[in-house]
């Protein structure tokens, strides 16, 4: 079905242009914004619409194919052409963001009462450009939706964040620029030399491995910024405390993965020498994310600047699984991606459900959750678990193939990347103790409320999420199967091995 | 030739002459003038601008007028400028008390000498299209007369313009000297292999006295008094179109007269270019005021679009024309947005009086934020077209270095362009402002929506006809 990744990502306009009627077609009368409820079941039943298309893709998938599927191809001007495609690699993430996407407006709806019409348009916004980013075939294109991405998550922060917000927005926003703007000197640069901006063509055409250096650099650095690895990562944590809940769900479950994304995608197969020349650098780079960062997140007071340091660890897997460069490593990777996704996310929304409560993150404040929320607990309890990688969570499948992906391509690195599974077990429990076990010792705590039925649908998916693929990783490997070997068969071809 | 055929080519510049002098005698002898009047200068603009598109390309007045694609290209833009620019300022004026008559009279005189830059086939013209289009804008900065500050624009705008000028006419006279004719075919003859010292050493004069109207660094240093100053409407005029036409004239004394001395001009471009691209960037971090901001910017964008044409190829004409039109919307979008505002009667000018816009004038606030977008360069509004089609000609034809260089000074520049969305969107009202006039608001969101989303349908337009103009200028 072609036109099909035209209609999943340009699908929330629709819900975009329905909520600009109510706000400058119907006048809101007053100041209670009227228009706020109608504007929650539009973004809701959006999101939930593009869900359903997503799974639409899925179904409609064939795995056998490791080409690009579904493919649209309309010229444009100046030799650019408007170009969709999903391949195995890419496929994944479109149903990853229709799904976290409604968890989002759900668990927005009572927090966010301030300009709820234009949240939610953010957040539409947002859904469509980064499901543009996956399934964009165009570098341009890829570019455009990439970079415009950072407009509705500076405002989500910066409109709805907390007391630093707009320190955090700016640091979001510059650094991420920063990279990506280097990159896209590289984009001109090769659609100078190639005379195609289309992606899979890219993706044959051999450049000569000096400029391979250059190009890959300037990938690099919007990459790395993005995904983000040490030791430019310092923007996450302050743009994560400051986001509100939403916004760290969206950050940590989709954003962060457009710089993997963009690994696999450009780097590894259009740059494969340099690719070769700079894995060990990714490695070393990836081992001190994994273990700086564990010990870093151990010594935080902030709940969500902890999560947001593990999450650097996490992307540091990732990093390391997609340079090893064998087929292990990159479903690894990918599952890695996928898994922290929902992990993330979820461990995000269980700060969110006590922060709505007592309007704090700090650890010290809480103790003894477990005595006044059980449901609570034990929803934080599996998301922790899959957090340090506990077999029959997801979080296991990433890490262990991951590090035995790594481990067949520098021993060493997989050792040093091992112990951080134990560090993040360090960090992980011993939040989740200092939160929920003990007596509770501070009075505000006494009548915290237990999660609600719309916090408790909220983590139901979550939670099924983790654990069907915490068993059934085959859902996943069925889909990537052939792509990612023809990735990795193009990749040792290239550089000889 | 005969001298038919010759008049024939300058019908454009006929139509506005004519009108100019009658709508002059119209205004003198019946002062009240209204909205007919501003129509009729309006409509003398479409009409050229018609001609111009529809007209006989060729060479006439002994080679002195030049008809092609490229003088089509700038005419059509400017003049659609102008056109924009008349009942945008006539009634900000009427608001403020001020009945001048002269406004559309003097925009028609700037567009018609800005018309004979873009098409000038030798240092004569050259010159008087430059100065004609000079005197114009003079005496619209200061057209404020009992604004302190606007007179002051005026006057500095004036000094400064005349000691550019001289420095262009010193430069068109030493290559008149060093070459024996001030045709621009003539002296690509003499230079063909390269310029001799004497005629470089006129170039630079002539390249100083450009670099100095299209207020590129180091010759910037009028343009943030002189924004500043002038009434709001004119400075959207004259931060639009009179860069546009410089700019053409830029690339048609490079392209046709120097074509052969490429690698000379280069490196004084490639200078000219980054030394704009990081005061604009820089310099613009420390301002609060809105219009000294916005001549930083353009400083900045002056610069990009130099490093265009630093590029010395086809491909860097098409995108240096590319840059400028996109980025003409851009501007005069911006402008046209802060003549709509102010706060009992005050002008709103600085980016405190901006604070939490977004509640006030959800509208203007969006349009603004989209301009800003744009001018960062951001995809995909028009103005990261424009720096696509400038970055992409720059790294094809070698300038990896510069490119990267103007690349990381529109990432200190965003800073400044965020800075504004923040203001407009984050903080708390400061106020209610008064209803914005209807026909800014018209051209306000009129060009915001060209900049997002009718670019990226316009570029499949601008696009062939810019190459077009672009071959039509002599750099291959």
């Amino acid at each position: 079905m072609t036109g099909l990744l035209s209609l999943i990502t340009f699908a929330p306009l629709v819900g975009i242009a329905a909520i600009l009627l109510l706000r400058f077609g119907v006048k809101p009368s007053g100041a209670g914004e009227p228009a706020a409820g109608a504007a929650r079941w539009i973004a809701l039943a959006t999101t939930l619409a593009v869900f359903a298309l997503s799974v639409v893709l899925v179904v409609q998938f064939n795995r056998a194919d490791p080409g690009f599927q579904f493919v649209e191809d309309h010229a444009w001007f100046a030799g650019l052409h408007y170009r969709m495609g999903v391949d195995g690699i890419s496929l994944l993430f479109v149903p990853l963001t229709a799904f976290l996407m409604p968890l989002c407006i759900v668990a927005s709806w009572k927090t966010i009462e301030n300009r709820v019409l234009e949240y939610m348009v953010a957040f539409l916004a947002l859904e469509a450009l980064v499901i543009g980013v996956f399934c964009s075939l165009d570098l341009i294109l890829f570019y455009i939706f990439f970079e415009f991405s950072l407009v509705p998550m500076f405002l989500i922060i910066g409109v709805w964040g907390g007391k630093n917000r707009v320190y955090a927005a700016y640091k979001f926003f510059l650094y991420t620029l920063l990279g990506s703007v280097l990159m896209l000197a590289a984009i001109l640069a090769m659609i100078g030399i190639a005379h195609t901006s289309s992606i899979p063509e890219l993706m044959t055409f051999k450049f000569s491995p000096g400029l391979q250096i250059w190009l890959w650099l300037a990938f690099f650095a919007s990459f790395a910024v993005k995904m983000p690895m040490w030791p430019v990562h310092t923007w996450l944590p302050d743009a994560h405390v400051e986001a509100p809940t939403a916004g760290s769900v969206i950050l940590a479950g989709i954003l962060l993965k457009l710089g993997g994304y963009g690994f696999m995608r450009f780097s590894l197969p259009m740059f494969p020498d340099a690719s070769a020349h700079f894995a060990p650098l990714v490695f070393a780079l990836s081992v001190i994310a994994i273990v700086y960062t564990s010990l870093v997140a151990f010594r935080q007071t902030d709940v969500k600047k902890l999560i947001a340091y593990s999450s650097v660890a996490h992307m540091g897997f990732v990093t390391m699984g997609i340079f090893s460069g064998n087929a292990v490593g990159e479903q690894g990777a990918l599952y890695q991606m996928l898994s922290h996704g929902v992990i993330s996310g979820a461990l995000f929304l269980c700060v969110g459900v006590v922060y709505d409560r007592m309007h704090t993150r700090e650890i010290a404040f809480y103790g003894g959750l477990v005595n006044r929320m059980p449901l609570y607990a034990a929803v934080f309890m599996l998301f922790t678990m899959g957090n340090v990688g506990l077999p029959g969570t997801s979080g296991f499948v990433g890490e262990i193939l991951t590090m035995t992906g790594t481990y067949k391509a520098s021993t060493w690195t997989a050792v040093i990347a091992a112990s951080g599974v134990i560090l993040s077990a360090v960090y992980a429990l011993s939040l989740y103790r200092r939160v929920m076990f003990g007596e509770i010792t501070n009075a505000k705590l006494a009548s915290i409320s237990d999660l609600d039925w719309r916090e408790t649908a909220i983590f139901a998916p979550l939670v099924a999420a983790t654990l069907i693929l915490g068993v059934q990783p085959g859902l996943v490997f069925d889909i990537t199967q052939a792509s990612v070997d023809q990735l990795v068969a193009a990749y040792s071809a290239a550089i000889g091995g | 030739m005969s001298f038919s055929h010759d008049l024939s080519l300058t019908i454009p510049e006929l139509i506005l002459a004519i009108s100019a002098m009658l709508l002059l005698v119209w205004g003198a002898f019946q002062p009240k003038t209204g909205s007919v009047f501003t129509a009729a200068s309006v409509l003398a603009l479409v009409a050229a601008g018609y001609a111009a598109a529809t007209g006989p390309l060729g060479r006439g007045f002994a080679g002195g007028m030049v008809s092609d694609q490229a003088s089509v290209f700038a005419k059509v833009a400017i003049y659609a400028a102008s056109a924009i620019a008349i009942p945008l300022g006539q009634r900000w004026f009427e608001r403020r008390g001020v009945k001048n008559f002269e406004f559309p009279v003097l925009i028609l005189l700037a567009a018609l000498g800005m018309g004979m830059m873009a098409s000038a086939g030798d240092l004569i013209s050259l010159y008087v299209g430059v100065e004609l289009h000079s005197l114009a804008l003079y005496v619209l900065a200061a057209m404020h007369r009992d604004n302190a500050k606007a007179s002051e624009a005026g006057l500095k705008y004036f000094v400064l313009g005349a000691l550019s000028s001289g420095l262009l006419l010193y430069g068109a006279s030493l290559i008149y000297g060093f070459s024996g004719s001030t045709l621009f075919a003539d002296i690509a003859a003499s230079a063909k292999h390269g310029a001799e010292p004497g005629l470089l050493f006129g170039l630079v004069f002539l390249i100083c006295g450009l670099a100095f109207k299209v207020s590129a660094a180091p010759f910037h240093m009028w343009t943030p008094d002189v924004y500043e100053g002038a009434p709001t409407p004119v400075v959207a005029f004259f931060a639009a179109a009179p860069k546009l036409a410089a700019m053409v004239l830029f690339a048609r004394v490079l392209g046709e007269a120097f074509g052969g001395a490429t690698e000379q001009w280069r490196q004084v471009l490639v200078l000219i270019a980054l030394a704009s691209v990081a005061v604009g960037a820089f310099a613009g971090l420390a301002q609060r005021n809105l219009k000294r901001l916005w001549a930083y910017s353009s400083i900045a964008n002056v610069g990009y679009a130099i490093l265009g044409l630093a590029s010395g190829t086809g491909e860097g004409v098409q995108a240096m024309l590319v840059f400028m039109v996109l980025y003409m919307v851009d501007v005069m979008g911006f402008f046209a947005c802060l003549s709509a505002l102010s706060r009992e009667g005050r002008d709103m000018e600085t980016i405190d009086d901006m604070a939490g816009l977004f509640k006030e004038r959800p509208g203007l606030a969006l349009a603004m934020s989209l301009f800003s977008l744009s001018a960062l360069g951001l995809p995909p509004f028009s103005g990261f077209w424009a720096k696509y089609y400038v970055f992409k000609a720059a790294l094809n034809s070698g300038l990896a270095v510069p490119a990267v260089l103007g690349l990381l000074g529109s990432v200190v520049a965003a800073f400044y362009y965020l800075r504004l969305i923040k203001v407009m969107w984050f903080d708390t009202p400061a106020g209610p402002t008064d209803a914005p006039p209807a026909e800014a608001r018209v051209i306000a969101i009129g060009l915001a929506l060209f900049t997002f989303p009718l670019v990226l349908v316009a570029l499949t337009y601008i696009d062939p006809l810019a190459r077009a103009a672009a071959a039509a200028l002599g750099l291959a």
